[in-house]
């Protein structure tokens, strides 16, 4: 992006000093109140002196009136140039506290011996959880889980190129189909795992699914008592949510292509599948990586449908990590030991995210 | 009588390879639009089926089995039910205003602070300490990679000290969060559009930086503020994560309710179904009627 398109305005701001006192006197005074209630509230926690608190509220309340003084004072301090600040000021002070805090939290977390059920509290045990993770073979499995399930993005996205192509030609009831492939997205995974993960699935004699695959001829249709299957299963019903989010953004890909490239391509001798793949697939190149890499953020989340279909069995071969991690929390109340997994899991997708895009900027530089 | 005038061969195969492309397309297509809509039909039809019906996994009302209101009457839903006072449709209610409330408020807070960076990061250089533009912008989006279960824990930890598990407020400030970035994404996207030209007349006839805002480029900007309201809908609407971690009796939300019908004896398919598809029902109506808005939202950013 070069500066030119910046909007660019000079303006004469006359701050008096009177003014600029009253700005810093807002953000060091709330400041201060801040630090007065949080220093109270860890006397009370910490010194053992009983101050009246219930909860952390007040800190909370303290820290929004500062978050408000922070924002005004902009104006106050720097007139139009703070007016342009506030802009953005309002999402980067919510995002910070909202993330920045609780992954600091989350660190200490981490390295403590923390279980919500037993009395004794967050006890400070080091590499302990590192050690515990490292001879976990359910970590394990779920991690390579989830690798089969980021692979699983390649025939969604196949499927989803198709689609794609076909809503892009001439066809009558076109908004019906678009409509139609679309509403899958829009519904939501816990009622899709239940209506479809267990009531076609899984009801015995009586589940679609399961009545068409008996009519295929297979004996005992149990989807989900052995473990591919029913990781393909999840896969499947993974795909069938999210192939409608690549197909629009492949679609309006596919509409931006200049009409003229491909009656260029028809009069060289181009036809059918070598105009596709000499001309379209490149062409749809960038968004094809945008549209992966925005899905496979998607599916490094997934988690609701194997929660409620499978609860990650038979046996972990279901799992993904996000699963894993909610059972550790929702059956054992491990909290430090599974914040801990938590944050191996972001710096493995940062390591991953990072060396993806790098590859996704290198492939398609020499092209634009 | 005998034709005198024939295609050429070449031009019949022509035809005929034409006629089976579209064949082939067409059925693609329906087969596709099958496999979309039938679970949605499933849904619907088993919420008006008898246990038997269920058993013996019929498909068609009014042929296979007879429809009867067993479902809907299990949630207070029935027209006969619908008049008399019901604890379970109250539970619903509440259910569907709780997730209502939070989603809705979510997703509005998080297009109006989203929009208003938006439109700071593409008009206004910013540099704070080490970062540009680029990098806040960068910032915000990398907001996307973060799994929610990274966060999970520590707020369950951090929302129990501050009493906000189980509250409105603690779910709708994690909800605007998780679509921030989505929201971001798509304003940007909206705003880079639009010429700065029009801002500057608009100064020049001496409104103030906020009210060419407010008053010249967020109508223009509206559609796409539409479509990035949507997607948060949808996204918040549905989340279960969260729901299902951070809230346990007063604010838990539809799919929280959806995935609790376990009861002692077995699942019964037609309460679930019933609940099922009033759970989607919203979402099914804004798909079809705001259909266009969606799919703008999400081309949004592919198309550079």
């Amino acid at each position: 992006m070069s500066s030119g398109e910046y909007l660019h305005v000079v303006t004469v701001d006359d701050i008096s000093s009177g003014r600029r006192l009253l700005g810093r006197a807002m953000i060091w005074g709330s400041l201060g109140l801040l630090a007065l209630v949080a220093g109270l509230q860890s006397q009370q926690v910490w010194g053992g002196q009983d101050l009246g608190f219930t909860n952390w509220r007040p800190t909370l309340y303290a820290y929004l009136v500062f978050s408000i003084c922070l924002c005004w004072a902009q104006v106050i301090l720097r007139g139009e140039q703070g007016k342009r600040t506030l802009f953005v000021l309002p999402a980067a002070l919510f995002v910070v506290s909202l993330t920045v805090f609780p992954l600091l939290f989350g660190m200490i977390i981490a390295l403590s011996d923390w279980n919500l059920s037993s009395p004794n509290g967050r006890q400070f045990n080091g590499l302990d959880n590192i050690r515990q993770m490292w001879a976990d073979p359910f970590y394990w499995n779920a991690l390579t889980n989830m690798i089969w399930y980021c692979l699983a993005i390649l025939p969604e996205y196949i499927v989803a190129f198709g689609l794609a192509l076909m809503l892009n030609t001439q066809i009558r009831a076109r908004k019906f189909f678009r409509v139609a492939f679309l509403l899958p997205l829009m519904l939501s995974p816990v009622a899709v795992s239940w209506m479809i993960g267990k009531s076609m699935l899984v009801i015995q004699p009586a589940g679609p699914i399961i009545r068409l695959l008996r009519t295929m001829g297979v004996e005992s249709p149990a989807l989900f008592s052995n473990g591919w299957t029913a990781k393909a299963v999840i896969m499947a019903m993974d795909a069938w949510t999210f192939i409608p989010f690549m197909m629009i953004m492949i679609l309006a890909g596919l509409q931006a292509i200049p009409k003229e490239l491909q009656e260029a391509a028809r009069v060289d001798g181009a036809t059918g599948w070598k105009s596709f793949w000499e001309v379209t697939f490149p062409l749809m190149l960038p968004v094809s990586i945008t549209a992966l890499l925005i899905r496979l953020i998607f599916k490094l989340k997934l988690a609701d449908v194997i929660i409620n279909v499978t609860s990650g069995g038979p046996g972990g071969a279901t799992d993904s990590v996000t699963s894993f991690i909610f059972r550790e929390y929702r059956d054992r109340s491990n909290v430090g030991y599974g914040t801990l997994l938590a944050m191996v899991y972001l710096v493995i997708i940062i390591v991953v995210m990072t060396v993806l895009m790098k590859f996704a900027d290198k492939a398609l530089r020499p092209r634009t | 009588m005998s034709q005198i005038f024939h295609d050429a061969p070449a031009d019949r195969q022509f035809r005929a390879k034409w006629f089976t492309g579209r064949v082939a397309i067409y059925g693609a297509l329906l087969l596709w639009a099958f496999i979309c809509l039938f679970p949605i039909y499933w849904t619907a039809t088993t919420s008006f089926k008898a246990a038997a019906d269920v058993m013996k996994g019929s498909m068609i009302p009014y042929v296979d089995f007879a429809p009867k209101w067993l479902g809907w009457k299990s949630l207070g839903l029935s027209p006969e039910t619908i008049l008399q006072d019901s604890t379970v449709r109250e539970e619903f209610l509440r259910r569907f205003w709780n997730s209502t409330i939070i989603a809705g408020s979510s997703s509005v807070l998080a297009t109006v602070i989203g929009a208003m960076a938006a439109y700071g990061l593409t008009r206004f250089q910013f540099k704070f300490l080490w970062m540009k533009n680029d990098d806040i912008s960068f910032f915000f989006l990398s907001q996307l990679i973060l799994p929610p279960v990274v966060l999970a824990l520590p707020f369950l930890v951090l929302y129990k000290e501050l009493a906000l598990l189980d509250s409105h407020v603690g779910l709708i400030a994690i909800y605007t969060l998780s679509v921030l970035p989505i929201v971001i994404w798509i304003m940007k996207d909206q705003f880079a559009s639009i010429p700065t030209e029009l801002e500057e007349a608009a100064m020049v006839d001496g409104l103030s930086i906020w009210g060419a805002f407010l008053t010249i480029i967020l109508p223009i900007a509206l559609p796409g503020m539409v479509a990035a309201l949507i997607l948060s809908l949808v996204l918040t609407w549905n989340e279960y994560f969260f729901a299902a971690l951070l809230t346990s009796t007063y604010a838990n939300t539809l799919p929280v309710m959806v995935a609790s019908q376990t009861g002692s004896q077995g699942i019964s398919w037609w309460s679930m179904a019933a609940l099922s598809f009033a759970a989607i029902l919203p979402l099914i109506v804004i798909g079809i009627g705001l259909e266009r808005f969606i799919i703008k939202g999400m081309a949004a950013g592919a198309v550079k």
